[in-house]
C-alpha cells in the first residue's frame, strides 16, 4: 500500500504545473490523488484498446441485435409461408371446324354416298340440279352450305350441311326431323323451331334449348373437352364459339364458382384443330424465390422469408451457443474445483472420469443420438433440449481440466494460506475466493467454447441431426446446400447464413482472444 | 521411463474399458432401427411371421438378447481375440471394411498434416517475433478466421468455385467416371485429382489451431530470461530467434505433433462425408446413421484407443524431448 501511495504522490508532483512556482504539497486529499485504476477497470482499458478484439465486439453485439431484435421488427413469422400465384397453362378442350358436308337421310330414304359425292360436285359447279343413274335430284338451298336434297318429285332424301349439330345432353337423340327443323332455323335465323310436337329456342350462337334443358348446339365448330373430368357449360360454349367466330385468340371466363380463367386459342394447322388452353391462376409456395423488396434475401425452400429464417436462427444458435456453455462450465467447474481444492483421492477419482468422458468421441456419440432421435421422431422442441443437454455434458471435462490445474496452483498462494489461518468455512473459501481468481479464464474459454458449440449445433443441423424444422438454425439453413442445385443456383439460401455463422464464431474468437490478452499482461512485450 | 509408461499403459486400459462400458450402455439404450427396420421388411412379406416373430429372431441372431452387462463382456471377450463382428451395414467383418477405408484416411490425414505443419509454424513464429505488427495481426486473424470457419461452408464454397464456377473438380466421389479405362498411373492421379479439394478444406480448417499454438509458445519463449541473456550479449536478432528461441519452441511443437499421430487414422468425418470420399470417416458415419452397432462400436472404441494414445505419446515426447522434465 505505501509504494502505491509514494507512486501517488510522486506523480502528483511531477503533474504539478510548473507555472504556479509552489512548492509541491504533499497531501493525501482526494483532489490530489491521480486515479488508479482498479484491476477490472484496467482489464477493460486493455480489453478496449485492442482493435480486434473490439471488432469482434461488434459483430457480436450486430448479430445480437440482429437475432434478437431483428426477429421482432421483421414484419414476417419464423414459420410463416409465402405464396405466389402461378399461371398454368393446360389444354382444357378442342374446336375443329367442320368443313366437309355432313349429311342426314331421310328414313326410309336412300341417300347413300354415291348421291352425296354428286352432290358436291353439283355444289362445286355451282348447280343446284344433278341426276345419278337416271334419277334427278334437286337440291333446295335454305341457308349458307346447308341444302335439303330432294328428288325431282319433291321427296326428300336428305340433308347436307356444314353446321353441325351436337348433342350436350347424352340422353338427348336428334333425329332426323328435329336435325331438319333445327338447322333451317339455324339457317333462316330464327329463334325457335317446333319438331316432333316439342318447341325449342335457338340463341344467336346456335345453342338448342329445350325449355330450360340445353340439348345441343349448332355450329361450324364441333367442340370437345380434352379433359376427361371437364363438363363444357353453355355458357363456355357460347363464348368460345363467339371468340371463334370474331376470330380473337383469347378469352376470359367465369366458371360457375367465380374463378375467372383466361382461355387461349391456338389453331394448329397441321390437324385443323383448334386447342384451347385454360391458364389457371393457382396459388403455390413462394419457393427459392430471389431476393426483392418484400423478401431482402429471398425465401427458402419452404416458402419462407430468408432474412426472417435467419433472425430466428441465429437465435437458436446463440441460445444454445449460451446453455451449452453454461451447463458445461456449471458442471466443469464444480467439478474441477472439488478435484483441485481437495486433492488426494477425490482428485483422483474425479480426474479418471474426467479421462474417461475426454475419451469418448463427441461428433460419433451426437450422429448416433441425432440418428437414433431421427428414427423415434422426437419432437423437434425436444430434440433442441436433448441436443443441448448432451452438447454440454460431453464438454464438461475440459473446463473441469483446466479449472483443475488453475486452483492448484492458486492453492499454494499465500492469500489462501491466509484463508486457512482466518479459518473460513471451506464451501466460502472455494466459491469465493479460489473460483473468482479463476473466472477471468473461465470467461476467455467460455468466450472461444461458445464459439465451437456453435460450430458444432451448425454441423449436426447440416447434416441434418441437430435443430430439425420448423425451427431455423443456421446450420440447417445451409442444409439446403446438399442439393446440388441450390448449391450452383440460389447462392441467397446459404452463402448469407455460412457468413453469419462465420462472423459470429470469429467474433467470440476475437472477443476470447482479446479477454485473454487483457486479463493475462504479462503477454505483452 | 519404463515403469512410467508401463503404468500409464495399464491406467489407459482401465479408461478404455470403461470408455467401451459407457459407449456399449449408450448404443444399446438406443432403439435398435436397423434390426427394426429389418423385421419390418421380412414381416412384410407374404406368409410371414409376425413382426415381433422376426424381432425376437433378428436380436437373437444378432447378439441383442442378452442384458446389456452380458452383452459388453461377451463383446470385450470378442475384441481382444480381435473379433469385432460383422457390420450389419456393409455385411462384411468390421475389420474388413476398416482395412479397406482406413488407408484413404491415413493418406489424407498425413498429407494434410503435412502441410498444416510447413504452413503454420513458420506463419506462428513470424506472427510471434513481429507481435503487434501488422503482419501479425493479419495472421492472427487469418488464423482465427480458419478455427471459426465451419467445415461444411467452407467446403461449399470450394465447391461452388472449384466446381461449378470453374470447373476443375467433381464435386463428389474419389474416382472420376472413366477411372476404369485409365491406366495404373492414370488412376493415381484421377485419385489424387479429387484429393485436393477435401485435403485442402482439412488443411484451411486445421491450420488457425497449430498457428496459434506455435505463436503462443514462442511468445513465452521470447519472453523468457534466457532469451533476455543472448540478447544482451549482443546476438543478432536472427541468431536469438533460430537458434535460441526457435528450438525451445519446439518442445511444445513436437509435443503436440506427436500427440496428433494417431489422429491421423481417425479419419476425417465431417470433410470425408461432405466430399464422399471412401475413407473411415464416411463409412462409418454411413454405419452411424443406418444404426449399425459392431462398427460404430468398433469406430468409436477406435477413436478412443487413438486419443489415449495420442496423450501418452504427448506426454512421454514431453519427457524426452524437454531434458529440464523428469518423470518421477
Amino acid at each position: 500500500m505505501s509504494d502505491e501511495i509514494r507512486k501517488d504522490v510522486q506523480e502528483a508532483a511531477e503533474t504539478a504545473e510548473p507555472a504556479e512556482n509552489k512548492e509541491p504539497q504533499y497531501s493525501l486529499n482526494d483532489d490530489r490523488r491521480v486515479k488508479v485504476l482498479s484491476p477490472g477497470a484496467m482489464v477493460a482499458k486493455r480489453f478496449f484498446r485492442n482493435r480486434i478484439a473490439m471488432v469482434g465486439l461488434v459483430i457480436l453485439i450486430f448479430m445480437f441485435a440482429f437475432s434478437f431484435i431483428g426477429g421482432i421488427i421483421s414484419p414476417y413469422k419464423q414459420d410463416q409461408r409465402f405464396y405466389r400465384t402461378d399461371s398454368l397453362s393446360k389444354e382444357y378442350c378442342s374446336a375443329i371446324e367442320n368443313k366437309e358436308f355432313r349429311y342426314a337421310q331421310a328414313p326410309d330414304q336412300d341417300f347413300s354416298s354415291i348421291i352425296q359425292a354428286q352432290m358436291v360436285l353439283a355444289t362445286q359447279q355451282g348447280v343446284t340440279e344433278f341426276s345419278f343413274k337416271g334419277v334427278d335430284y334437286v337440291m333446295e338451298p335454305v341457308g349458307d352450305d346447308f341444302y335439303i336434297v330432294k328428288l325431282a318429285n319433291g321427296t326428300e332424301i336428305g340433308l347436307a350441311f356444314k353446321n353441325v349439330f351436337s348433342e350436350s345432353d347424352p340422353s338427348f337423340k336428334a333425329d332426323y326431323e328435329f336435325l331438319r327443323e333445327a338447322l333451317t332455323a339455324d339457317a333462316t335465323g330464327e329463334s325457335s323451331f317446333t319438331a316432333n310436337g316439342e318447341s325449342y329456342s335457338l340463341d344467336e350462337n346456335g345453342i338448342v334449348m329445350q325449355g330450360s334443358r340445353e340439348v345441343g348446339y349448332i355450329s361450324r365448330y364441333v367442340v370437345q373437352p380434352l379433359m376427361s373430368d371437364v363438363f363444357l357449360t353453355r355458357d363456355f360454349k357460347e363464348q368460345l364459339l363467339e371468340a371463334l367466330e370474331t376470330g380473337d385468340n383469347d378469352f376470359f371466363f367465369k366458371d360457375p364458382d367465380g374463378v375467372e380463367s383466361e382461355y387461349k386459342i391456338e389453331y394448329n394447322a397441321a390437324s385443323q384443330k383448334y386447342t384451347i388452353k385454360q391458364s389457371r391462376e393457382s396459388q403455390v409456395y413462394d419457393t427459392y424465390a430471389s431476393p426483392s423488396k418484400e423478401h431482402w434475401l429471398g425465401t427458402d425452400r419452404n416458402g419462407m422469408d430468408m432474412l426472417t429464417r435467419l433472425m430466428y436462427g441465429g437465435r437458436v444458435s446463440l441460445i444454445i451457443g449460451f446453455i451449452v456453455e453454461f451447463i458445461a462450465n456449471f458442471i466443469g467447474v464444480i467439478m474441477g474445483g472439488i478435484s483441485g481444492y481437495f486433492g488426494g483421492w477425490v482428485d483422483m477419482l474425479i480426474m479418471r472420469i474426467v479421462d474417461i468422458f475426454y475419451c469418448i468421441p463427441s461428433t460419433p456419440i451426437l450422429i448416433i443420438l441425432g440418428a437414433a432421435m431421427d428414427a423415434q421422431m422426437v419432437d423437434p422442441t425436444v430434440r433442441m433440449v436433448y441436443l443441448m443437454l448432451i452438447l454440454g455434458f460431453l464438454s464438461w471435462p475440459g473446463v473441469a481440466r483446466m479449472i483443475r490445474g488453475q486452483i492448484l496452483s492458486l492453492r499454494e498462494q499465500e492469500f489462501m494460506v491466509a484463508t486457512e489461518a482466518t479459518g473460513i468455512k471451506v464451501s466460502r473459501r472455494i466459491f469465493r475466493h479460489l473460483v473468482p481468481n479463476v473466472i477471468p479464464l473461465l470467461i476467455v474459454s467460455a468466450s472461444m467454447g461458445i464459439g465451437g458449440t456453435i460450430i458444432m449445433e451448425a454441423t449436426l443441423s447440416f447434416l441434418g441431426l441437430g435443430v430439425k424444422f420448423p425451427f431455423a438454425s443456421w446450420g440447417n439453413i445451409i442444409n439446403d446446400v446438399n442439393n446440388t442445385f441450390v448449391l450452383t443456383n440460389y447462392w441467397f439460401i446459404w452463402i448469407p447464413a455460412g457468413v453469419l455463422l462465420l462472423g459470429t464464431v470469429l467474433a467470440f474468437n476475437l472477443v476470447g482472444d482479446g479477454l485473454r490478452d487483457a486479463f493475462d499482461p504479462r503477454m505483452k512485450r | 521411463m519404463k515403469k512410467y509408461i508401463l503404468k500409464r499403459l495399464l491406467l489407459s486400459i482401465v479408461i478404455l474399458f470403461f470408455v467401451t462400458l459407457i459407449i456399449y450402455t449408450l448404443i444399446r439404450c438406443l432403439p435398435t432401427s436397423y434390426i427394426e427396420n429389418i423385421a419390418r421388411q421380412k414381416s412384410m412379406q407374404p406368409g410371414s411371421k409376425s413382426f415381433e416373430e422376426w424381432m425376437e429372431q433378428l436380436s437373437a441372431m444378432y447378439n441383442l438378447d442378452t442384458g446389456i452387462l452380458t452383452g459388453f463382456f461377451r463383446w470385450w471377450g470378442q475384441m481382444l481375440r480381435g473379433n469385432f463382428g460383422d457390420s450389419w451395414v456393409y455385411t462384411i467383418p468390421v475389420t474388413e471394411e476398416f482395412n479397406k477405408t482406413i488407408w484413404l484416411s491415413f493418406v489424407m490425414g498425413l498429407i494434410t498434416m503435412f502441410f498444416e505443419i510447413i504452413i503454420a509454424v513458420p506463419l506462428g513464429i513470424i506472427s510471434a517475433t513481429k507481435q503487434y505488427s501488422k503482419t501479425d495481426y493479419t495472421i492472427s486473424v487469418i488464423a482465427l478466421a480458419g478455427i471459426s470457419l465451419p467445415t461444411f461452408f467452407f467446403a461449399s464454397l470450394l465447391k461452388l468455385l472449384f466446381s461449378v464456377k470453374l470447373g476443375w473438380f467433381d464435386l463428389f466421389g474419389l474416382v472420376g467416371r472413366n477411372y476404369e479405362q485409365l491406366d495404373s498411373f492414370g488412376q493415381f492421379m484421377d485419385k489424387a485429382h479429387h484429393l485436393v479439394l477435401p485435403c485442402v478444406t482439412l488443411i484451411v480448417i486445421s491450420i488457425g489451431g497449430l498457428m496459434r499454438y506455435t505463436r503462443t509458445n514462442m511468445l513465452e519463449v521470447l519472453n523468457s530470461d534466457y532469451i533476455r541473456t543472448a540478447r544482451a550479449k549482443g546476438l543478432s536478432e536472427r541468431k536469438v530467434v533460430f537458434h535460441h528461441a526457435f528450438r525451445n519452441t519446439l518442445i511444445p511443437l513436437v509435443t503436440i505433433i506427436g500427440g496428433s499421430l494417431p489422429g491421423l487414422f481417425s479419419g476425417a468425418l465431417i470433410t470425408e462425408t461432405l466430399y464422399a470420399i471412401p475413407g473411415i470417416g464416411y463409412a462409418s458415419y454411413k454405419a452411424m446413421v443406418g444404426g449399425d452397432i459392431p462398427f460404430s462400436m468398433f469406430y468409436l472404441t477406435f477413436l478412443a484407443i487413438l486419443t489415449l494414445l495420442g496423450n501418452l505419446i504427448a506426454d512421454i515426447l514431453y519427457a524426452v524431448v524437454d531434458p529440464r522434465v523428469r518423470i518421477s
